[in-house]
């Protein structure tokens, strides 16, 4: 065995590969890091464009740029995109990036699967994009996918769709196996599990929801292959399915998948206000045991997505106690950010001014979580647009904030260049305006009564309509000014130092190593010792 | 360029002096017509007002800590990390909060799952995309479909009040009775939303869920289906009017005169040119969504009418479709929506518009011919 990894040292190259071989061939963290990041940017712009077909759309009543028919594919293709296109595969390129340079690993454990994880995720959306040019359109069922109008009435794209929603499935699942061995195998000597960085421990979290809900994603896409293609009706009503069934597996992964989206979110943050406060982050073992917590109540909340389904009333207050309970340990960890900046010395560098943004507007979506959760009143709220609020709430100025705050934050130790401050300032305030200005009046309409998913709406909606698409474009037009910000950095920024942010060497092993990060860091573990406020 | 344009202009419009937001209370859920939904929207305002504080005083402490330590010269930041005694008290503050929102919201809950029969039962069924009404205990019953011009939908008419929320023929129930809904649907799930009852139950196939109203003044209320059913999902409002109960027994006394003299229109001699004038409404109505102005379609989803083999030369397949639908797409059955006369003229409209009389065999086909297909099916 030894001979073996001696070996391969005899003939190890410090470098990377030349030309394109390099990416495809390569199982080195940081490059595969870098593609699942490059690869959401793109699926970010492209859901994006999906966005603004929405919104142009919905600018004032009446039909304007597409039919009906297009716009429930745009529907459908933005959510997909979004959740498995950009959120996902960011926060696994972070994940990439950062977890073995914060558990001072030499790379992930298992680095070919690593590659594989990867490669197959630009085939899946293949597929997928693919289906717009197909005979019957693309999928318009809703991300939420749910029969029998995914099945029975389904456009034969569904095929493509089922496809690839298994192959991303594979591919998560492949990167969390990866996530947990690295973590569980590789931290330097003398880093216990209750001294892990924030981000670790979120991501070790989440890597585990994902092993337990991929494959019941799996599962029910399978079921409607069968009820399609093999003659089953599980889902069908007419042979003795049960349509309701879909939803129950649809949620029981769906809503563990929404933690999976916002606890890496968690442990970002915390790095943030933890190093910009210049101060330890308040109650590191309690933010633990928060996000814990959040993953185990994941499991037991799925059916306050289905409050008018006709459940049982015993159904109905078990999931409203049970959501409601979530509300627990998300505002633990709302205090403790909120604590660690009390008595500090904060400083407001474009990351900062992100995570803070992610603390206030994610309050704001947990809050109306709140109102979601009491059962009766989701009577009126159910598929409104007070949900699509909602919801955009905790995955943009969330999830998206956290992941945009992220990359301003790490972005110098990667490239070992500064990104311009005033325009990352710039692209905050455009972000930040523009984000409210989208999604605040949405709760109003949607409390008035507009339902989610329509491409036309009744006149009483149109004023805030509009205001909402004129927010929205402006919010895309500032995530093209964080690509631009992005190249100039790597192409014409000046030069970072090896603690980046003031006071950062202590906060994490990322901070003790060279701006830019050398291709292989830490092949002899770094030791604790050297990271004094890691108590 | 041309919309471009448009907007561009009605962006500035916007921004300028249009945004009149007429409507200020439309920011707001409506506290509805009856009991309960009075009742939810209390529960909803109480619940809206703690969330409000809450976030009021959150907001209101971050600005202040971002305010008072930011980075000064010479101020040290606090080294603490932990605090055993703060984590708990506000841990137990978040379940006394949530405590005292559980207690009202169950309570309302228990009214709302009050499933007992109504005094009048209507089965409700959702189709794409229409909703279908029936008076259980009447039998009588009817589609109600959007009434609202394609013109305006496509802004060559000017949009009024109740654009996309106006139906051809509305539910029309009784003040002052216990009304119960039997909710179902016919294809996809569907979901049947009137929010001044406070009523959202999920339409699907297979199920029948319950809701029930007891609305005290007569008025007309206005929902629409909230799951997404389809393409044409955002155009199957609902309409519901409550009248008085002497209104509403003359209501359904001329629903079952009618449906008398439908029996009757049925054995009576038609003509062609009286077939295709009926025809040609009931195509307007309820054919153009797919099929098209025109009769050409959309293919391949929607097939063309226009020189179609069975158009024009299977009459026995034509009135089977129609009566049947297709198995698995969008073609439903019409033979419970659209009376016997109806189906005739439709099929004989499409049978000779177009040109498909001089191309085909121009067969027509009488109302008896339906009624037959229907007696052998029996
Ligand atoms: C919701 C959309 C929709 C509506 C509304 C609709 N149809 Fe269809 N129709 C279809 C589709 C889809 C097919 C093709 C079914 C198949 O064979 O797969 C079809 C097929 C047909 C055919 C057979 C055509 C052929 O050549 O195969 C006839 C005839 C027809 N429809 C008549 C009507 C009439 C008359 C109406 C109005 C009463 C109507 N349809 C309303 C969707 C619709
Ligand atoms: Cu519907």
């Amino acid at each position: 065995m030894s001979a073996v990894i001696d070996s391969h040292h005899d003939d190890h190259h410090h470098g990377p590969a030349k030309g394109f071989s390099r990416w495809l061939y390569t199982t080195n963290h940081k490059d595969i890091g870098s593609m699942y990041l490059w690869f959401s940017l793109v699926m970010l712009f492209i859901g994006g464009a999906m966005a603004m077909v929405i919104r142009a759309e919905l600018f004032e009543p009446g039909s304007q740029i597409v039919s009906p028919e297009f716009y429930n594919q745009m529907v459908t293709n933005h959510g997909l995109i979004m959740v498995f296109g950009v959120i996902m595969p960011a926060f696994v390129g972070f994940a990439n990036w950062m977890i073995p340079m914060q558990i001072g690993a030499p790379d992930m454990a298992l680095p070919r699967l690593n590659n594989l994880s990867f490669w197959i995720l630009p085939v899946a959306f293949g597929i997928l994009l693919s289906t717009f040019f197909m005979e019957g359109g693309a999928p318009n069922f809703g991300w939420t996918f749910y029969a029998p109008l995914s099945t029975e009435y389904a456009p034969p794209t569904v095929t493509f769709f089922i496809f690839s929603v298994h192959i991303m499935g594979a591919s998560s699942i492949m990167g969390s196996i990866n996530i947990i061995t690295t973590i569980l195998n590789m931290r330097a000597p003398g880093m216990t599990l209750m001294k892990m960085p924030l981000f670790v421990w979120s991501w070790f979290i989440t890597a585990y929801l994902l092993i337990a809900v991929m494959p019941v994603l799996a599962g029910a896409v399978t079921m409607m292959l069968m009820d399609i293609h093999a003659g089953t009706s599980f889902f069908k009503a007419g042979g003795g399915g049960d349509p309701v069934l879909f939803q129950h597996i649809f949620w029981f992964f769906g809503h563990p998948e929404v933690y999976i989206m916002i606890l890496p979110a968690f442990g970002i943050v915390s790095h943030i206000i933890e190093t910009f406060s210049r101060k330890p982050i308040f109650g590191y073992s309690s933010m633990v045991y928060a996000i814990a917590s959040i993953a185990l109540l994941s499991f037991v909340v799925w059916a306050h997505h289905m409050f008018t389904v006709g459940m049982p009333i015993a159904g109905e207050l078990f999931f409203m106690y049970s959501t409601m309970l979530i509300a627990i340990p998300t505002g633990v960890k709302v205090f403790n950010w909120l604590s660690t900046m009390f008595k500090g010395s904060l400083t407001f560098e474009t990351p900062m001014l992100f995570a803070i943004a992610f603390v206030a507007l994610f309050t704001i979506g947990g809050l109306s979580g709140i109102m979601l959760a009491i059962a009766p009143a989701d009577f009126q709220y159910h598929d409104t647009y007070f949900v699509v609020a909602h919801f955009h709430y905790v995955l943009v100025p969330g999830a998206l904030f956290s992941l945009l705050a992220a990359a301003y934050y790490w972005i110098p130790k990667w490239t070992g260049k500064m990104y311009d401050e005033t325009l990352g300032k710039v692209h905050f305030w455009m972000s930040f305006i523009s984000v409210n200005l989208t999604f605040f009046p949405m709760h109003f309409v949607g409390l008035a009564g507009m339902p989610r998913r329509i491409p036309d709406y009744a006149m009483q909606f149109a004023d805030w309509n509009m205001m909402v698409s004129v927010g929205a474009f402006l919010f895309g037009i500032s995530q093209l000014l964080f690509l631009f910000i992005v190249l100039k950095c790597i192409y014409n920024g000046k030069a970072a130092t090896t603690e980046v942010w003031e006071g950062a060497k202590d906060k994490g092993f990322e901070w003790t190593v060279d701006s830019p990060a050398p291709y292989h860091t830490f092949s002899s573990p770094p030791s604790m010792e050297s990271l004094k406020s890691s108590s | 360029m041309f919309r471009a344009i448009k907007y561009s202009l009605s962006l500035a419009a916007a921004l300028t002096a249009n945004f009149s937001f007429a409507a200020w209370d439309d920011l707001n859920m409506s506290p509805g017509a009856t009991q309960l939904s009075q009742e939810i929207f209390g529960l909803h305002m109480t619940v809206f007002y703690v969330c409000l504080a809450i976030g009021i005083a959150v907001l209101l402490a971050m600005a202040f800590i971002l305010f008072k330590y930011r980075k000064k010269e010479g101020v040290k930041p606090a080294d603490f990390d932990d605090s055993t005694a703060l984590e708990i008290t506000w841990t137990v503050l978040f379940a006394l909060i949530l405590i005292v929102l559980a207690v009202p919201a169950t309570s309302v809950m228990i009214k709302a799952y009050d499933d007992q029969e109504g005094d009048i039962n209507i089965l409700i069924t959702g189709h794409q995309w229409k909703w279908q009404y029936e008076y259980i205990e009447d039998e009588v019953g009817f589609f109600s479909n959007l009434s609202t011009s394609l013109d305006k939908r496509n802004n060559l008419a000017p949009k009024d009040e109740n654009y996309l929320l106006e139906v051809d023929e509305p539910l029309v129930i009784p003040t002052n009775t216990r009304v119960r809904f039997l909710i179902t649907a016919n294809d996809v799930i569907h979901s049947w939303w009137v929010p001044d009852f406070a009523i959202k139950q999920d339409a699907i196939p297979g199920f029948v869920n319950t809701g029930w109203t007891y609305v005290n003044e007569p008025g007309v209320f206005r929902g629409q289906c909230t799951e997404l059913c389809g393409q044409y999902h955002g155009y199957m409002p609902i309409v519901v009017k409550a009248v008085s109960p002497e209104e509403y027994s003359t209501f359904i006394r001329d629903k079952k005169e009618a449906k008398i003299q439908q029996a009757l229109l049925t054995e009576k001699l038609w003509s062609t040119s009286e077939l295709m004038e009926i025809g040609e409404g009931i195509y307007q109505k309820n054919c153009v969504a797919c099929h098209q102005i025109g009769g050409r379609g959309i293919p391949p989803v929607f097939p063309s009418l226009v020189g179609s083999e069975i158009v024009m030369r299977n009459k026995a397949r034509h009135i089977e479709i129609l009566m049947e639908g297709v198995q698995g797409a969008a073609m439903a059955s019409y033979a419970e929506q659209l009376s016997e006369v109806e189906i005739a003229a439709v099929i004989t409209y499409t049978r000779q518009a177009w040109g498909n009389a001089e191309t085909g065999d121009g067969k027509i086909v009488i109302p008896k011919e339906i009624l037959d297909y229907k007696t052998n099916k029996l």
